[in-house]
């Protein structure tokens, strides 16, 4: 409990777990009741990217690091148009943040768009729950009138989850539009950056819930970039004649999913093709594979992704409750091979294909929040588009492999 | 890739003695390097001077050299082990300089031995100024503008590009010796020409200063196959101009967005591949500017750090361990991750909590020295905490500091024209000193702005505001009528305050606190570090407490011991106690008992998580090691090894009915209470000095008529001679009282009568309670009057009658059985004229069991923990005290260097950091390696500049005669040639310095001079003129002796060593236990 209690009164707050266990602490952002998959994040740094990606949707997130709220709110690192998650919760909130960028608090940003939090909880008990116990349903409440325990506790016993929920369709784009804006330009006395290439190509990104930085990476590998609805069908999207098509990353079950996977089916087709994170799933399930629900997935950003090609590890930001089976791929006859895995425990995190120009990723090598050791995914699909584009047959595997760092 | 099969032996460095910016953090490096490395089945040969430390424990490496840390001694060594390979990355910037040396002067080449870790290249693009400037502008980094010199004449023109203020950084220096800030245009020429003395390669760099901004350190891994890793983030709490190992700082970085910190991240990776770093651990250190962000590069360390140990205890990642893997071969995704033991060390740690490191000065001991903090170090050590917040981190830092901190007491500030301290308040936070923390907490106090003070003091707004709201907490809780206090308990616990603290702001006292929130079931709970924010289950139980819910201690049914360790490393109390707690767990572990360690100094080997079987990393205090006592229940708490932290926490911990193992905690205090002391003398019918205790000034000028002066006055119940002083006469007597009365309020002082030119005698023993075994007898090189630990000292005694070695002898037993003494003793005695007087009984374990235990080749502190938990030495086999054949020297090394304006003149009150040891065939050898070791080395021919009090003028005689039979030049000041010349020895005059010209300064400094030899009668006025000698020859860095003693021992030792030159032997060959060198 942060000492303001003694300067402000506290709002109470509860957040509730279908399996009983309830955490009382102090609300913050808006006065609301919400129910969602509780996870947690490891990122030290980076709160507000987590708080505005949409694949966090339909999740109640916990941070393990403790102190949150240092460095405020500002408008370059959001992730998406607003906060997509369903609550917040951590240690301790700061009120006052220290950064020259900062233009508001996280506390004030999450009130105006409605989403409620909980800090002075022990944070850590809660994590080791959901660990041992495996990711669960939970109702964060800081509505004052709410407070009641067991009608708490019973609604998220009653909720399904995130399982079999279509998401996507609730944090997609309603209209396509193009995205032209480069990467945050940065501080002075940074590495610098290659400048974009010259030529131009046209890549089609499907919306899932996309983060801007993938947009902005894709800007930086001379990509025109035409963001479309998830539903958008691959005719429409070929009549637009695209380069190439990316698949973004996303919220939920990816089997869930509705009025997508067909159309990736005949996109891979004709187009080459990258996807990240749920985007990648729908690739799995699109070429027949199948896909597995993890315990308590992985929210983080010091995850070791080795390239099993050139037997490097990338320390990567993941954030993903699901995963495709490898073997799902081989069963259903595709030449797919496996490009990397997560050190930790050998869920796949990368697949291309040995003769088509596909490939995709489990991780996300735009990180935001996350080092930046795997943003080479974004020259190897420059570079598959690139070799399309000049009539050569290129498989993903093929670039996998011939990829100098 | 796998291990590399084509190198089978590797040498590795140490770094010598403990110095102030290199301490006992490369102990823990080190030894973790050598377990790693024999892990992996390669034999390991070490070499390092410094006796009091693990890794020179015989059984740590498969040889082990305490021998000069030399060019020289190294190559006999290297020819003799004829090693592979070199690992120069793990011993300091001493053990980095060593093996660049051996490089460059062909000794590696010659030998057939390859650099592993760092290559030659990498380490001087990383160590030399204008190569490491080139390198950042090529991969587009920035760096301050900036030049190097080499000259004051070029520094001059650096000046003008660079402008005031002026950073000045020597090359290849350890902790910034040398470094300062110029302000003035008059200061910069004598503040760059003693930064150019002071490195090896009289070269500096002169860089703009970027004071204010804010500072970051990274801690990153490389491997073999450029996989990088990050293993911790570090925020200095103090701005840019005060030395990372001055500053508070805290893991993780605090202020920085996610874009901001992966910049950063993506430079230091750069800057790894740029240098060449082939493998292992580094510290990259940027300056950031809170307007903009903008990023500079300011150093970078190719080598385990002191920052790098805090970075492993801070996440519990093993650097020094990984480091020592990567550089025979493997990956980091080959090597497991010893908590969580199913995840590779190819990960970033994550953290869920804040750790808080203050630094620990010692000012009080040289009150000459500037306090000020800037770019040359001046701690000499540290604390760390854990907490979940940073409050909690930091309260729990302050009361781990052991200077008296409950918490964020007010500060006392002068009052300057009835402005109430205010004057004061803001120049204790405009310039950084020790105390700035609990300014800045009273400007809070005062209702001054978190604006103000940020822009005063250059700290992070965040840092400020967190202090803000604590001091506005302890307002809150002033407030609070006693009838809800408890209600409040909580809220003040989980940000970290102590109860003593919550007693004082209460006005009751600590014990009735801790009733309070007994009554109420509060106790801390405690967390594990596990390296990844809970994601893995842990396996080590490393564990920190704080006020939450769930508590994973999860603590056994075995039978068990906690040994307390000895907290922040201080002068007086260092690594010895340390050492001594680790052998402890080390014994007591395969003894069968569970080990619990308590400490909360993250420099230590006794806070590597596998020391023992559970780490507590937590402040030695009674409250919080009560609560720990509370969870583990142990069987018995060992006090008596960390020195005096953990032995002031014996009555009181008895008292809560904690079982505390070996000698009695009454009979602890019949050894130190003064009264109940003479008893015990009087009972044995042993002497000792004359002397009494004294309660007031009236009382201690009443002693003193009584005995004659001089007399030797000291509080009674401290450590290192705090505060003890010879005093002359009944004015310094009075001057000394207002003084001591004042440093110890609560004890007396006790005056004894100065057995002036007494010969000084430690012995260490230890007795089971029926049967004494004494480990060593030590006599002292300097005469009695200088601090023990300052002393250099003989084992065995190299000048001592029989007769009254067996005084010495039947004397330690017949104090141990009365005592009662189980486990380990220290007697100091003091012989004059063939009679022999008890100085004091420490009944503990004292600064020399190492030293002892090396030169004897037994494991004192691990024998005596094993009587402490109820064996006897028949069982344990050590019936009879060994009096080995060779000699070891132990000789002290002292930080004057690093303060300008302090006189190098030794005292009861001790001022050496850390010790090396000597060992050869005779007296004369080891003591001349002593000197080598400790940065004195003598020369074996040229001019010695004698000046003498009068008193000493015969002795001096014959020494000066063996130096000019050896060929030696002699120089003097008119007294002391005049009675040279009377013996026959022609001399050299030379006028003293308050002469006029052409006097001792300006021949040391002129280089006419190779060894000085000088002893100052005990007033003021002598010591006064003959200071700047001293002084010019300490920064010259030519070999100076203070003590007749001292000198007469050079003599024979320059003899000594021009006899023949002289030898490298092994600890495992000296006390035969060396193994067949094929495994």
């Amino acid at each position: 409990m942060s000492p303001q209690r003694t300067l402000r009164p506290p709002r109470p707050a509860l957040l509730a777990l279908a399996d009983g266990t309830v955490y009382r602490g102090e609300a913050f952002g808006a006065d609301a009741v919400r129910e969602g998959e509780v996870v947690f994040n490891t990122s030290m740094t980076g709160y507000q990217e987590i708080v505005t990606d949409p694949s966090y949707a339909g999740q109640i997130v916990t941070m393990t690091y403790t102190q949150i709220g240092n460095v405020g709110v500002n408008p370059e690192d959001e992730e998406s148009d607003r906060p997509y998650l369903e609550g917040f919760v951590v240690k301790e909130l700061f009120h006052e943040p220290s950064n020259f960028r900062a233009r508001g608090t996280l506390d004030e940003y999450l009130r105006e768009a409605g989403v409620p939090g909980i800090s002075g909880i022990d944070t850590r008990a809660l994590v080791r729950r959901l660990r041992d116990g495996g990711a669960q349903v939970g109702v964060l409440a800081t509505a004052a009138d709410a407070q009641d325990e067991s009608a708490l506790v019973a609604r998220a016993r009653a909720s399904t989850g995130l399982d079999d929920h279509d998401l996507v369709a609730e944090v997609t784009c309603a209209e396509p539009y193009d995205w032209s804006e480069g990467r945050w330009a940065g501080i002075a006395g940074q590495v610098p950056r290659a400048a974009a290439p010259e030529r131009r190509f046209k890549v089609i990104a499907y919306d899932f819930g996309i983060k801007r930085t993938i947009l902005r990476m894709l800007v930086e590998q001379g990509f025109d970039v035409t963001v479309v609805p998830a539903r958008t069908s691959a005719a429409d999207a070929l009549a637009r004649n695209p380069d190439g098509i990316f698949l973004s990353n996303g919220p939920g079950d990816p089997r869930a999913v509705e009025g997508v996977r067909e159309n990736v089916r005949e996109l891979a087709e004709h187009k080459p093709l990258f996807g990240i994170c749920l985007g990648h799933q729908i690739l799995g399930l699109a070429l027949g594979g199948t896909i597995r629900k993890l315990k308590f997935g992985h929210h983080g950003g010091n995850q070791p992704g080795q390239d099993l090609h050139s037997g490097k590890v990338a320390i990567c930001a993941e954030n993903h409750g699901y995963a495709v089976e490898a073997d799902s791929l081989e069963a259903a006859g595709e030449a797919i091979e496996v490009t990397h895995v997560n050190l930790n425990d050998g869920t796949v995190e990368g697949l291309a294909h040995r003769t088509r120009p596909l490939f995709s990723v489990q991780y996300h090598p735009e990180a935001s929040p996350g080092p930046h050791d795997a943003a080479y995914f974004f020259g190897r699909f420059r570079q598959m588009v690139e070799r399309c584009v000049a009539g050569e047959s290129v498989s993903g595997a093929e670039i996998a492999r011939g990829w100098e760092a | 890739m796998p291990r590399r099969e084509d190198i089978e032996k590797i040498l590795l460095i140490g770094s010598g003695p403990i110095v102030i910016g290199q301490a006992c953090e490369f102990d823990y490096s080190g030894t973790q390097a050598c377990k790693a490395l024999r892990e992996e089945g390669y034999q390991v040969v070490l070499v390092n001077s410094n006796p009091a430390t693990i890794m020179t424990d015989p059984e740590t490496a498969d040889r082990t050299y305490i021998e000069p840390m030399t060019v020289e001694s190294v190559e006999k060594i290297i020819a003799i082990e004829k090693p592979d390979a070199l690992l120069p990355t793990i011993g300091g910037q001493t053990g980095l300089n060593l093996a660049v040396d051996l490089a460059e002067t062909g000794v590696l080449e010659r030998h057939g031995v390859e650099l592993i870790g760092a290559n030659l290249a990498a380490i001087h693009k990383a160590e030399d100024r204008q190569q490491f400037r080139d390198a950042m502008e090529r991969i587009g980094l920035r760096v301050p503008e900036s030049g190097v010199a080499h000259s004051v004449e070029e520094g001059r023109r650096i000046l003008e590009t660079v402008g005031l203020p002026a950073i000045i950084r020597p090359s290849f220096t350890l902790g910034g010796t040398g470094a300062s800030v110029a302000y003035r245009d008059e200061e910069y020429d004598g503040l760059l020409d003693w930064a150019l003395q002071q490195s090896p390669r009289h070269e500096c760099l002169v860089e703009r200063s970027v004071l204010g901004w804010k500072e970051f350190e990274l801690e990153v891994m490389r491997d073999a196959a450029d996989n990088v890793v990050v293993v911790c983030t570090i925020e200095n709490f103090d701005a840019m101009g005060v030395h990372t190992g001055d500053s508070i700082t805290v893991a993780p970085a605090q202020t920085l967005t996610d874009r901001e910190y992966q910049e950063m991240r993506n430079a230091a990776v750069a800057i790894m591949r740029e240098i060449g770093v082939d493998t292992g651990g580094s510290n990259v250190q940027f300056a950031v500017d809170p307007r903009d962000g903008t990023l500079v590069v300011i150093e970078m360390n190719p080598r385990v750090s002191r920052s790098s140990a805090l970075a492993s205890k801070a996440t519990g990642f093993p650097i020094a361990k990984i480091a020592a893997k990567l550089a025979v071969g493997f990956t980091l995704d080959e090597i497991r991750n010893d908590i969580t033991r199913e995840t590779p060390a190819s990960f970033e740690p994550s953290i869920d909590y804040v750790v808080t490191k203050i630094p620990r000065f010692t000012f009080e001991k040289f009150p000459a020295a500037d306090s000020t903090l800037t770019t040359q170090m001046k701690s000499v050590g540290e604390v760390m905490a854990i907490g979940r917040t940073f409050k909690e981190s930091l309260q729990k830092a302050i009361r781990s500091l052991e200077i008296g901190h409950a918490g964020l007491e007010s500060p006392q500030l002068p009052d300057a024209d009835g402005d109430g301290g205010e004057q004061a308040l803001w120049a204790s936070i405009d310039t950084p000193r020790p105390g700035r923390l609990w300014a800045v907490a009273e400007a809070f106090r005062r209702g001054h702005s978190v604006e103000e003070v940020a822009r005063r003091s250059h700290i992070d707004p965040w840092f400020l505001r967190n202090l803000q709201e604590l001091t506005q907490l302890e307002v809150a809780l002033n407030a609070v009528p006693p009838d809800q206090r408890e209600q409040w308990l909580l809220t003040a616990k989980k940000a970290g305050f102590s109860d003593r603290r919550l007693g004082a702001l209460w006005g009751m006292s600590e014990d009735d606190v801790r009733g309070m929130r007994q009554a109420r079931g509060l106790r801390p709970v405690y967390k594990r570090v596990d390296t990844c924010g809970a994601e893995f289950e842990a396996f080590t139980p490393y564990l920190y407490s704080t006020y939450e819910d769930e508590c994973e201690a999860q603590p056994t049914d075995r039978r068990k011991i906690m040994i307390l360790g000895g907290g922040p490393n201080r002068i007086g109390q260092g690594i010895e106690f340390d050492y001594c707690c680790v052998h402890a767990a080390m014994a007591l572990r395969d003894a069968g008992f569970e080990t619990i360690m308590v400490n909360c100094n993250p420099e230590t080997v006794s806070t590597d998580y596998d020391t023992s079987d559970r780490l507590y990393f937590e402040p030695l205090t009674l409250e919080d090691v009560l609560a720990i006592a509370e969870i583990e229940k142990p069987e018995g708490v060992i006090v008596q090894f960390g020195g005096q932290t953990p032995l002031k926490l014996a009555l009181p911990l008895e008292r809560a009915g904690v079982p505390i193992l070996g000698t009695s905690p009454d009979a602890i205090d019949r050894a130190e209470d003064r009264e109940r002391f003479d008893d015990v003398l009087e009972t044995l019918g042993l002497e000792r000095p004359p002397g009494g205790m004294a309660r007031s000034q009236e009382e201690a000028e009443a002693v003193a008529a009584r005995i004659g002066y001089p007399v030797l006055v000291r509080p009674s119940y401290v450590l290192g001679g705090r505060a003890m002083q010879i005093v002359q006469d009944v004015q310094g007597l009075r001057e000394y009282m207002r003084f001591a009365v004042r440093a110890s309020p609560e004890h007396p002082v006790l005056v004894d009568r100065f057995l002036a030119d007494a010969t000084e005698v430690d012995v260490d023993a230890i007795s089971d309670g029926t049967r004494v075994v004494v480990g060593g007898i030590m006599e002292h090189i300097e005469e009695a009057g200088i601090h023990s630990g300052d002393s250099a000292c003989s084992l065995p005694p190299h000048s001592l009658s029989d007769a009254v070695l067996a005084k010495l002898l039947h004397s330690t037993r017949r104090l141990a059985l009365e005592l009662g003494v189980k486990g380990l003793m220290n007697v100091q005695y003091a012989v004059k004229d063939g009679e022999v007087f008890v100085i004091e009984v420490n009944p503990r374990a004292s600064r020399t069991v190492p030293f002892v235990s090396k030169a004897i080749g037994r494991p004192l502190a691990k024998l005596a923990a094993l009587v402490m938990a109820g064996q006897t030495l028949e069982e344990l086999g050590f019936t009879e005290q060994i009096v080995p054949s060779h000699f070891s020297v132990k000789e002290a090394v002292f930080p004057f260097v690093k303060f300008p304006g302090v006189d190098t003149l030794l005292g009861p009150e001790m001022k050496s950091t850390g010790e090396v040891m000597g060992i050869d065939s005779d007296f004369g050898r080891a003591y001349a390696k002593s000197q080598t070791e400790a940065g004195n080395t003598l020369p074996t021919g040229g001019t010695v500049l004698v000046s003498v009090r009068k008193e000493h003028h015969e002795s001096l005689v014959e020494p000066v005669q063996q130096l000019v039979a050896c060929g030696f030049r002699v120089m003097a000041t008119a007294g002391t040639a005049e009675v040279l010349e009377a013996h026959g020895v022609s001399a050299e005059r030379v006028n003293k310095a308050h002469e006029g010209k052409a006097n001792t300064v300006d021949r040391i400094e002129a280089g006419d001079v190779d060894m000085v030899m000088n002893t100052a009668a005990p007033d003021s006025k002598s010591i006064q003129d003959s200071y700047s000698m001293r002084r010019a020859a300490l920064v010259r860095g030519i070999p100076y002796f203070t003590t007749v003693a001292a000198m007469r021992a050079a003599a024979g030792a320059v003899r000594a060593m021009r006899q023949e030159t002289i030898g490298v032997r092994s600890l495992q060959e000296i006390h035969g236990t060396a193994r067949s060198s094929s495994r």
